[in-house]
Parts: structure tokens; sequence; C-alpha cells
């Protein structure tokens, strides 16, 4: 079954890929177009190996799901790739590598000195990965190709690839719920893309900032990002998607359906909104003297950055890294607490932190009052102890992740604000850090070394730490075989039975 | 179809299970997190957590803007209000399952009352099926057809059968009676055979035939029917009381094993004409000293599968004629085949099938919708009872002409004053009831799902 969804993921992506080709195709950017085209021959042979077995069980248990996920997400990286590998427009793997899986997850952080140098197709693609992998290919997946047959159930996929600590339907049927979240996805693409097209940004631009923000990415085709287009049209125009794709699509399907208290009432969307604004005006306040007075100056900058960092999309209008230590700082906090759960951002999400606080809220009163008997509750729901335990888990897996990572990198002996800023701008999936990786800074310093584990660290953060760290356990290879074993021998047992 | 499921116990489960299958839209409500997350991980379906009966929570799971609500948690009157609050906020249809043999009686204007469509009670339902069973022991069971005109019985084959060795085609010289065999399982598979198909013995045979020619059906195959004049009953159910009811209504001799002194004191309290023992029925001594030896039956009804499946054995052990057992797990039922296990009673699994019927019914456009729908071998056949009226296609067309789909037979056509065993030469004409006999892994609505063209 693994190797089903495997190859039919393959395919998609190389329907995904043709586009960029006939772009590059008709922009006569001839090294590209081979380079796409042998791309899209071997992933098509890939996938042709992989069809070649046939699943022996159709069904999709937990563990199915956390590496079907794992797998996809990286084989996707490996074949991503391979047009920029080829067409020698990044001639060194491991960067090439560091640069799609920085697109697929949508953190945005790149290391090439030069953008603009890159032709229009290959531009494309690394946009598209962006958008695509800011939603879910394999969620892309099941909204297209049916797969439910049997027992066990595409839910878990879901689970694997959908941030959040709780993840739901929106109704009954996997894939239209699927069907459901593609769409708003959509809608709200093309509407951006078109007001950026008022503001007389070209198409191409304004497709690929488009999807730069929808997947909260952060890919820029300009060195400068976003502050090459002196607009403040344009900025504001990104600064509000940015931060509308930085909330729940759950919320989004509830406007839809009318259902607008259960819209407003969600304390998530509440927090996030909050955390928001009191980051802008502290921001604003704090670089007023910067920006030489000007209020409105410091107001856009302020709230351009803030929506930037917290949904971890990246772009920038101006070099953050130069503004007082105090911004610095609560730039440095968003990008820990991150977008909300079930957006397309990244980072711990807003769901984790209101749990958190709320669960550490209830046991420091249980400590005062031991007998008191309370329960956290979030939406008017009793929060259970299993996600708040889960929530734990994951904080805990999150820092010591963290913590590792930092320690691989200091090996390359910059600052410690780089390494830290490094760290978690890739593991939050955004993009710039601050002193070498800021905004006008690259990743391309860092040893090979260094560029894997900060590829590692893009995919546990999009694919919340899990499912890639089960792929390293032992017990998740090992045991799947016996128990496929097990099963066999049942399955003889009352086979001859029945005879 | 959006299908509002409430309560997610054994009944709940089997439904979610079929009806999801079906391409029906599925939200469960249940109080139980651990079930749901269970069931949401199992089918492709939504899952609210919280009392069905409440406001909110009917509102979360979307009751008023779906076309079906049933009601099977294990509350009576939870199922009833249930309902009521769904059809105020707006559901077309509701079914309630109530089951209290109290509220049997007034469930019929209750029914009228309460807007709703439909009432299930899987005891009683359980209970009567049952009971037929027991009128005609030979058979493993039953499923009748056509207002009970028809019925479909299974059989096993033994080795000193007359059937052993012969091919289809030369049944009836054996039978002497018109009957068709619609199905065989053989080793876990189940066909639709053709005339060429050689039985064999071992094999479960599904035969369709008038119900006024069984007891000749019986004689001619050389069984020496035998007549059920007392039962056992081990544990005191719910569908115990409706059986005993049954069967002392039927003049049969009624024991009832049941564990609990306050529950034998209600049996007695209800079942005046019953014998009530208080004992614990998996116990040998007990059993031999009641007289397991002599009755001609024994039902097994406790709450333990295990306890049901155990006792049946030894019943079967000891020789006695018929043992029927409640099973509610009837995925390891295959197993037990050969030692004793072959009247299986699930009550989940008949209520399911009552409520898939009345579903594919709602669906149905035309008004030519399966008036009985049974499912036979372990599920994998169903037999659908139609209607033909005046938008069935290919009347008075002859069968030979007509193509129907693959894996579909024509098992019986019942018609005013006659019953046609249908051959080539035979035709469908308005107002006829037919029954279909199909391999269950599609669904046909309608009759005229049934053609090819």
């Amino acid at each position: 079954m693994i190797a089903y969804v495997l190859s039919r993921l393959l395919g998609i992506e190389c329907l995904f890929m043709l586009p960029a080709a006939a772009i590059s195709y008709f922009q006569g950017e001839g090294s590209s177009v081979s380079a796409f085209i042998a791309a899209i021959c071997i992933m098509l042979m890939a996938a042709g190996l992989l069809a070649l077995f046939k699943p022996r069980k159709k069904a999709i248990y937990a563990r199915e799901g956390f590496v079907v996920v794992a797998l996809a997400w990286i084989l996707m990286s490996l074949f991503g790739c391979l047009p920029f590998y080829i067409s020698g427009y990044i001639p060194h793997f491991v960067d090439a590598f560091f640069e799609i899986v920085s697109g697929f997850t949508t953190t945005g952080s790149t290391i090439l000195t030069d953008v603009e140098i890159l032709p229009m197709g290959l531009l494309y693609w690394r946009s598209f990965t962006h958008w695509v992998g800011g939603m879910g290919v394999l969620v892309f997946l099941l909204a297209i190709v049916p797969m439910a047959k049997g027992e066990g159930s595409t839910i878990h996929i879901l689970k694997a690839e959908s941030p959040g600590p709780v993840v739901g339907k929106l109704v009954p049927r996997m894939h239209q719920s699927a069907k459901i979240l593609y769409s708003i996805y959509i809608v709200m693409t093309i509407v951006e893309i078109i007001l950026l097209l008022l503001g007389g940004m070209p198409l191409f631009d304004s497709v690929l900032h488009s999807f730069g923000t929808a997947g909260t990415g952060g890919f820029g085709i300009k060195n400068a990002s976003l502050a090459a287009y002196d607009s403040y049209y344009l900025q504001s125009v990104i600064t509000v998607f940015m931060a509308l794709f930085g909330v729940n699509f759950n919320i989004f399907y509830f406007l839809l359906i009318k259902e607008y208290s259960q819209a407003l009432h969600n304390e998530e969307l509440r927090l996030y909104f909050g955390i928001m604004f009191a980051s802008i005006a502290a921001i604003t306040w704090n670089i007023l003297p910067t920006y030489g007075g000007s209020f409105r100056d410091a107001l856009h900058h302020a709230a351009f950055q803030v929506s930037s960092v917290m949904t971890t999309t990246g772009y920038a209008t101006a070099n953050f890294d130069l503004w007082p230590e105090f911004s610095r700082l609560i730039l440095l906090l968003l990008m820990f607490i991150g977008a909300s759960a079930g957006s397309t951002g990244g980072g711990i999400k807003v769901a984790r932190l209101l749990i958190l606080i709320k669960s550490a809220a209830r046991d420091i009163r249980s400590l005062l009052s031991p007998r008191t008997v309370k329960v956290a509750k979030m939406d008017g729901k009793v929060l259970d102890d299993q996600v708040i335990r889960s929530v734990d888990v994951y904080m805990i897996c999150y820092f010591l992740i963290f913590g590792f990572s930092m320690l691989f990198i200091s090996v390359d002996n910059f600052s410690m604000t780089t390494t830290i800023s490094a760290v978690a701008s890739c593991l939050n999936n955004i993009g710039p850090g601050l002193d070498i990786v800021g905004p006008v800074g690259n990743f391309s310093q860092f040893s090979d070394f260094s560029k894997l584990v900060l590829t590692a660290d893009m995919l546990i953060g999009r694919l919340e730490i899990f499912p890639i760290l089960f792929l390293f356990a032992p017990s998740v290879w090992r045991q799947k075989q016996k128990t496929a074993e097990i099963a066999g021998s049942y399955r003889e047992a009352t086979s001859n039975i029945d005879l | 179809m959006n299908i509002v499921i409430v309560g997610d116990g054994k009944v709940g489960a089997a439904l979610t299970q079929q009806l999801s299958k079906e391409g029906h839209d599925i939200t469960v409500i249940d109080n139980n997190a651990e079930v749901l997350t269970n069931s949401m991980e199992l089918y492709d379906i939504m899952a609210v957590q919280g009392n069905g009966a409440s406001l909110t929570v009917q509102k979360e799971a979307n009751v008023g803007s779906s076309d079906l609500v049933i009601a099977a948690t294990s509350a009576d009157e939870i199922n009833l209000l249930c309902c009521i609050l769904a059809k105020k906020l707006g559901a077309p249809h509701t079914i309630a399952r109530v089951r209290n043999p109290e509220y049997a009686e007034q469930l019929i204007f209750l029914k009228e009352e309460l807007g709703l469509s439909m009432t299930i009670n899987p005891e009683r339902t359980s209970a009567r099926e049952i009971f037929r069973i027991l009128q005609f022991p030979t058979f493993i069971k039953r499923d009748s057809f056509a207002g009970g005109k028809v019925e479909i019985v299974e059989l096993r084959i033994s080795d000193k059968s007359k059937l052993h060795g012969k091919p289809l085609s030369e049944l009836y010289e054996t039978v002497k009676v018109q009957v068709l065999v619609c199905a065989v399982e053989r080793g876990g598979e189940v066909t639709i055979p053709t005339g060429a198909f050689v039985l064999q013995a071992g094999d479960k045979i599904y035969v369709t035939a008038a119900t006024n020619l069984l007891a000749d059906l019986i004689k001619n195959l050389g069984i020496i029917p035998q007549k059920t004049k007392s039962v056992i009953i081990v544990g005191g159910s719910r569908i115990a009381i409706y059986l005993a009811i049954m069967l002392l209504h039927a003049g049969i001799r009624v024991k009832i094993v049941e564990r609990d002194r306050a529950t034998c004191l209600k049996l007695a309290d209800l079942l005046p004409k019953a014998q009530i023992i208080c004992g614990d029925g998996s116990q040998q001594t007990l059993l031999h000293s009641e007289g397991l030896e002599e009755v001609d039956a024994i039902v097994t009804l406790t709450n333990i599968d295990e306890e049901n499946l155990i006792i049946s054995m030894y019943a079967h052990h000891l020789g006695v004629p018929k043992a029927i057992t409640k099973v509610n797990r009837l995925e390891y039922v295959g197993v037990f085949k050969d030692m004793g296990i072959d009247s299986v009673i699930s009550p989940k699994s008949l209520t399911a099938n009552e409520i898939v019927r009345y579903v594919r019914a709602m669906e149905n456009t035309t008004g030519s919708s399966a008036l009985t729908l049974h499912r036979i071998a372990n599920d994998q056949v169903e037999a659908l009872e139609f209607l033909v009226t005046g938008c069935t296609r290919h009347l008075g067309e002859s069968l030979a002409e007509i193509s129907l789909k693959k894996g579909i037979l024509v098992a019986c056509i019942s018609r005013p004053g006659k019953l046609i065993i249908p051959k080539g030469s035979d035709h469908f004409q308005k107002g006829d009831h037919i029954i279909v006999v199909t391999t269950a892994d599609r669904v046909i609505g309608d009759i005229n799902d049934i053609f090819e063209d």
C-alpha cells in the first residue's frame, strides 16, 4: 500500500512539474527544459517501479500513515530537486536538496546568493513547491484519488501531514474534506493574484508571490525580497494575505457555511490575532526612531514583518536585522509560536501554546489546593488528557531536536545569534533568521553537514516531528514484519479450518 | 445521503460499516471518545462527541441538514428523545431503536405521535428469527419473502444425503418439488451455481422454495422431520422473553436457565407458563439435571459469546438435535462451523439489514425498491424481493431474451395464485413479486438495476 501511494504521488509530482517545463520551453530556456524533461522521465520510471509492488493489504493504519507521509516527503524532495541539479544552476546536490526541501516545507530559506539569475521555469517550480507543500501533497492526493477501500482509513495520512494537535475532518468523507480544503486554498490564492495584478505587479511575479504567501513559504524572486516592490499597496496586500493563510482553514469553512459565531468565538483565532496585534504595536513603538519618527512607515514595516514571521512566511520589506534588540527578540519569539493549527504555516502553533498555558494554569492551581477538580477547556469543550499529553510530548521532542540541531550547527563556528536563529528558522519553516542568515543573507555559507541537519529540521518542522522520528525507530519496521507474519499464519490457520 | 448515527455500540458500528461502504456520508455521535476514535480510524466518517439527545451536539453534527437520523444508543428513552429533537431540527427521516418489552405495545401509536419513520427492536427480530428456525429445525436458517409465501432455506449436505454427488440439473428427480438452489457455500467460497454444478457432502446450499412445500422437501430428501416440543433457553435476556412468549404460544415447553436471581423472579412474573431455573447455564451438571439430553433444541442467549459457543458445542456433542447460538461478533463464527455451530443469530446484523433495506428504499425514486432484504451465506450473498411495477423494464419479455448483470439470479417469481421457479421461457409481469439473488459486492437498489442494459 505504501508503494502504491508513493507511486501515485510521484505521478502527481510529474503533473505539477509540467507547467514549469512549459514555462521554460516558451521562454526558450534550453538547459532547464531538458532538465525538467529528464527529471520527469526519472520520476515516471521510479513511479513505474513502485507500481510494480502490488498492494498486499489496502488498509492504512496509524503506522502506515506516518511512514507513508515521511517517505513521501523525502522521496518527493529527492526527485523535486533534480531540475535544479541537472540544469546546473545549483551544481551541488546537497544545496539543491536543501533548496527544494525548503520549498516543499514552506520554509523559504535559500542557499542562493543571487536568485535573479535563475530562469523563469525554475523560479516557478521553486515557488510552486511552496504552494503545494503548504496544504500538503498527500492531502491533494486524497482529494483526487479515491483510496479508502477496506478497513483502516486515510485519516491517518491527514493526521500525519496536517499541522496541529487535533486534526478533524470537515465533512464525513475524507476526499470531500480534502476537496473543500483545496477549494478554499485555490480561491484565496486566485484572489490574491488578482489583487496583486491590480497593484501593477507583473503576472509572473504576482503568481509566484501568491504561491509563496499561500503556502506561507517565502521564496522571493528578487534578492531584496518584497522590498524590491516599492509599493505600499502591494506590500499591504501581502501582509493581509499572509495573516489570512496563517488562520486555521476550518474557520474559513465555518464562515463559508455561515456558522459565524463558531468561527468568531474560536479561542485560537482570538489569541492568534491578539498576539499579532500586540507584537505589531510593540515593534511599531520600538522602531519609530529608526524610521525617523514616521509612524506610517514604522507601522507598515512592523505589520509586514510580524505577519511574515508569525505565519512563518519569511518575506521581508526591510532588513529587520538592523532593528533594535527588543524588536528582534519579539520576532525571534514569534518564530517559535508560529501560525494556527490547520493552516499552512509552521512553528509550534498557537493552539499548542493555548493548550500548554491552560493545562499549566490548571496544574498550578491544583498544586495550591490539591483537592480541587478542574478541567481545562478550549472552545467550550473539555480538553482531553490525551491531547494535553501529546502536546507535552511534542514540546519535549521539539526542544530536544532544537538543542541537538544547534549543537551540530555550532561546529561551523558562527555567532550564537546565527546558530540559534538558523535552527529556529528552519525548524519552524520560516526562512530568514538573524545575523548571517538574516533577511538579506542566506544559508550558503554553512557546511554540507549543517545544511543536511537543517534540511532534516525543515522536514521535521513541517511534518510536526513524529513521522520523521518514527522513520528512525526500528520498531516501526520490525513489528510490521512480525504482524504481517502473524496475520499470514492466522489466515492459513483459518483457511485450513474452512476446508 | 447524509446519515447521522447516534450511539456507536454494536448496532451503531455495524450500521456505520455497512452504510459507509454503500457510499453514504456518515456522522456518528457518541459519548465515548475512545470508540469514536476507533470508528474514525476504521471508516471514512465524521465523529462528534457528546450526548446525542442534546441540541448543541445535534447542531454540531448538522442533524438539520441530514437525510436520516438513526438513534441506536443503549437507552430507549434517549433514542426517542434524539428522534424528536432531530425531527424538530428538520431531519426528514428518523429511526429509533426501542427494545424494552414494556414499550413494545405502545410503540404503534408512539410511532405516529413522535413522527418516527421506523422503530427497530433487535431483540424481537432475533426472537422471531429463532422461532422460525425452531419451526423447521432441519434448516440451518430460514429467510422469508413475499409475505411468507416463499422462503430461502439453508441446508447442509451430509455424506448420506441423497443430494451428494448430484448435479443441480437432476435436482427435480430427487426432491420431486419445484425448488431452486440459488447459492452454494463450499469451503468459505460462495457461488451462484449453474445446472452443471455438482453437489458434494459438506456443501451448504441455499434453496428457494414455496413455504407450503418445505415439509415435502424434507420428506423427499429422506430426512425424518423432527418437531420441536421442548426447548432450553440459556440466559434470560430480552430475546429470551420475546422468544419464550412465541414458543409458549405455539405450545412448546420452555425452560429458561438464568444466573441472576432478580432476573429470574422477573421472568417468572412475566412468563408464568415457562419453567425458570436459577443457576449457571454453563455448568454441565446443571444442564444434565435439567434434562439437556432429552430436549429437542437449545438456544444460548447469554451476553457472552464464548459461553454461548461453548454451551452449544457441548449440546451438539451430546446429540441435542438443534442448537441455536446468539453471537455478537460474527467474524469468528466461521472457525466453529463444524462443531455444531450452524444456526447463528446475530441481533446486530439482523438490525443492520433491516435499516440498510430502509435506506436503500429511501434512495429509490421509482418506488420499486426492495421490499425485503436478507443476507445469506455469511453476508456474502444478498437476496432481495422486488415488486414489478409499470416502470420495470423488459415487461413481458421472456427471461432467455433479457440479459442480466453478472452474478445475478432470479430465484423466484411470485404471482397471485401461483409461484414460479423461473425458467428461460418465463417472463415478468406487473404485480409480480420477484426474488433476486446477488453476490453482495454491488448495491442493487432498484429492480431495474438487475438488467445489463
